[in-house]
């Protein structure tokens, strides 16, 4: 042992996690901290504010119904998004898990292929497929199946298939984690006992995959309810999101004491979603998923 | 009250900064200062290297494509000074940067006319020029001039072209006969539900729905009637575009046939043989741009770069690769058959033809209508 140190001395843990800690500090918390203050702010004219500080922003966003209405169309359009990916990206991670396929890494990496690519210019793409002169209405128009052009771009739909489009991996990813870390014997011995394969997977794969899947769901649902970007391409006027709502009152107004007390309403409403998933299942599958 | 060196320097810094004095005395009273007293100042290392280069940022597109072409490659060339260039989609955009950056970050803007010279001009992001040192100031239009002076009687911008916001339709689809007779109310016409489209701007939806409800733009007396309106061309509009690029994509895929639009985009469109046509109805909303110059900026440079694009030749070359006229008078300068048939241009000089908005009016209710057109596009 080092002279003067133990294993897991607390002085050495300090010193090996100060580094982080600052920098927790300097990027997280105190940009936190000053929005916070901002949200005290007065406006005065589009792009000037002033030090006297006030609840009018507060009290607007407590008792106006338009901010309400659209946290809770986030919070909808995130859950959704979060639900379906659960739902199409189980069966992809389970048959990587299953699969007795001699490459499955060329599998795994199909997945991460999508990341190569721009954000954007993924997102971009579906104006292509949705468009009334798109993919999916040119197919269906030279086909006979349809004379006019569906509706399917700036819809509320094509902002939630862009985000699946986007999470879907994440949610793979998370679960094929959470399923590699099944004992598979528990599973032989599940079928030893009489179970069916339905059975076994009810029984036992489900059970001990649901941290993966639990994970997946937060993740999918904080990205999705902190989108700007889709809905801005995708959704229509009436598609906008909270983030899209904060965008336009700091970008637009240039109302900055608003802009940042809807800022740390969307922060503490997506914080407490991660709250609640630590408190009942624990933020480490999450990492595992990342670190995948 | 004697002055103290480095007090005597920092005016002398602020002096340079607000083009008072040209970077050339500048550096000699700042040198000569320096010699006698052994002092520096933290900026000096900055002042005294020469400038090589100039911030520029504008509307991108075809708008900024003409003005590298035919002014900033050209000015580079003789002057050695390079323009870096960046593009914004929303000015409110580009405002936000400025207000997080520091001063001399971003220096000249291609800013949308008066509306928002006085949101630079409240925030302390200006900067005055020099008129003695654009002497090709003289053959700008008054009539453009006039309205930034009324908010600065020493100017910070320079205006330099000018445009319209009218109609533009699919020609296939709707005859310039029925525009002619619906105007500014084809952007409600039911008839063309979900094919419609409109600049989401709050200006813009404002403008166009008080003349649909036949009210002045500069004196709306029945708002309510305006916000009604404006939900109306909500309710039909396929999407409310954001930029220049966005407008052409979603005329020229057919996404939508009929649009409040930017005459100079239309006429690029038009170039291109898209089957587009333009109409100014009655009222139509008439803008000017300027060259701003903001802050921190080095003045004598960038005078000399707005003075170089203000040069009879240069200006009318920007004009035509853009399609907006340039605000050269016309009486003063001879400009081109094309630019005399652009849409908007006033071979007068007078604009009497053309309707802008009170910037007074306008800035009075411009935050309070920002928050409620915010509202409406969103559905309330």
């Amino acid at each position: 042992m080092t002279k003067g140190w133990k294993l897991y001395d607390q002085r050495l843990a300090w010193i090996l996690v100060a580094p982080v800690l600052l920098l927790l500090i300097l990027l997280l918390l105190l940009p936190i901290a000053m929005m916070t203050v901002y949200t005290f702010f007065t406006f005065v004219t589009a792009g000037v504010e002033s030090a006297v500080l006030t609840f009018d922003n507060w009290k607007e966003f407590l008792t106006d119904s338009y901010y309400h209405g659209f946290l809770w169309k986030t919070v909808r359009v995130g859950a959704i998004t979060a639900v379906i990916c659960a739902i199409l990206g189980y069966f992809p991670a389970y048959f990587i898990w299953a699969t007795t396929f001699r490459h499955k890494w060329l599998l795994l990496l199909l997945l991460i292929v999508p990341f190569w690519i721009s954000f954007t210019i993924r997102t971009f793409s579906w104006i292509h497929i949705l468009g009334e002169q798109g993919l999916i209405n040119v197919v269906l128009i030279r086909l006979g199946v349809i004379s006019e052009p569906l509706p399917m771009l700036y819809t509320e739909g094509a902002v939630i298939m862009g985000l699946l489009h986007f999470l879907l991996p994440y949610m793979i990813l998370n679960v094929y984690v959470s399923l590699e870390s099944i004992d598979r014997t528990l599973i032989a011995a599940a079928r030893s006992m009489g179970c069916t394969s339905a059975q076994a997977f009810r029984e036992v794969t489900l059970p001990l995959s649901m941290p993966g899947l639990g994970a997946g769901l937060l993740l999918c649902f904080v990205l999705a309810a902190g989108s700007y970007v889709t809905p801005q391409l995708l959704g229509g006027s009436r598609d906008a999101l909270f983030g899209n709502l904060i965008y336009d009152t700091i970008m637009g107004q240039l109302n900055w004491p608003m802009g940042a007390t809807l800022s740390i309403v969307l922060f503490v409403l997506l914080g407490a979603a991660a709250a609640a998933y630590s408190r009942y299942m624990g933020l480490s599958q999450i990492m595992k998923g990342l670190s995948a | 009250m004697k002055l103290t060196t480095t007090k005597r320097l920092e005016r002398l810094n602020e002096r340079y900064a607000n083009g008072d004095i040209s970077r050339r005395s500048f550096l000699t009273l700042t040198a000569a200062a320096a010699a006698a007293t052994g002092l520096s100042m933290p900026w000096m290392g900055r002042a005294l290297a020469a400038v090589s280069e100039v911030r520029f940022d504008g509307w991108g597109g075809v708008v900024q494509e003409a003005i590298d072409k035919y002014a900033f490659q050209p000015y580079t060339a003789k002057s050695k000074v390079k323009v870096v260039q960046g593009t914004f989609g929303d000015e409110n955009e580009i405002i936000t940067k400025i207000k997080t950056s520091k001063p001399g970050d971003f220096q000249i803007v291609h800013s949308s006319g008066v509306n928002y010279y006085i949101k630079y001009v409240n925030g302390g992001f200006n900067s005055e020029i020099n008129e003695a040192n654009i002497p090709n100031m003289a053959n700008v239009l008054t009539a453009m001039i006039e309205p930034f002076r009324k908010i600065t009687p020493k100017l910070s911008a320079v205006p330099y072209d000018y445009g319209t916001t009218g109609i533009a339709y699919n020609n296939k689809v709707i005859s310039p006969e029925e525009a002619k007779e619906k105007g500014a109310n084809l952007l409600t016409d039911t008839k063309y539900a979900g094919k419609i489209g409109g600049y989401a701007d709050m200006t813009t939806r404002v403008w166009y729905a008080a003349l649909q409800t036949k009210q002045d733009p500069n004196s709306i007396q029945d708002m309510d009637a305006v916000w009604a309106k404006v939900r109306e061309t909500r309710d039909l509009a396929k999407k409310f575009w954001s930029s220049g690029a966005e407008l052409m994509d979603l005329l020229s895929r057919n996404e939508i046939v009929v649009t409040d639009a930017w005459s100079g985009r239309v006429a690029a469109l038009q170039q291109q043989g898209q089957p587009i046509g333009y109409l100014d109805p009655a009222g139509s909303y008439a803008w000017m741009e300027d060259m701003l110059v903001l802050k921190g900026s080095p003045m004598a440079e960038c005078e000399e770069l707005i003075n170089f694009m203000l040069d009879p030749a240069t200006s009318i070359a920007v004009a035509e690769g853009q399609n907006y006229p340039p605000s050269l008078d016309p009486t003063k300068v001879k400009l081109t058959d094309k630019i005399a048939a652009l849409p908007a241009f006033d071979p007068t000089g007078s604009m009497k033809s053309l309707t802008f908005a009170d910037p007074l009016y306008w800035a009075k209710n411009e935050d309070a209508w920002t928050k409620q057109w915010d509202r409406v596009s969103k559905g309330a």
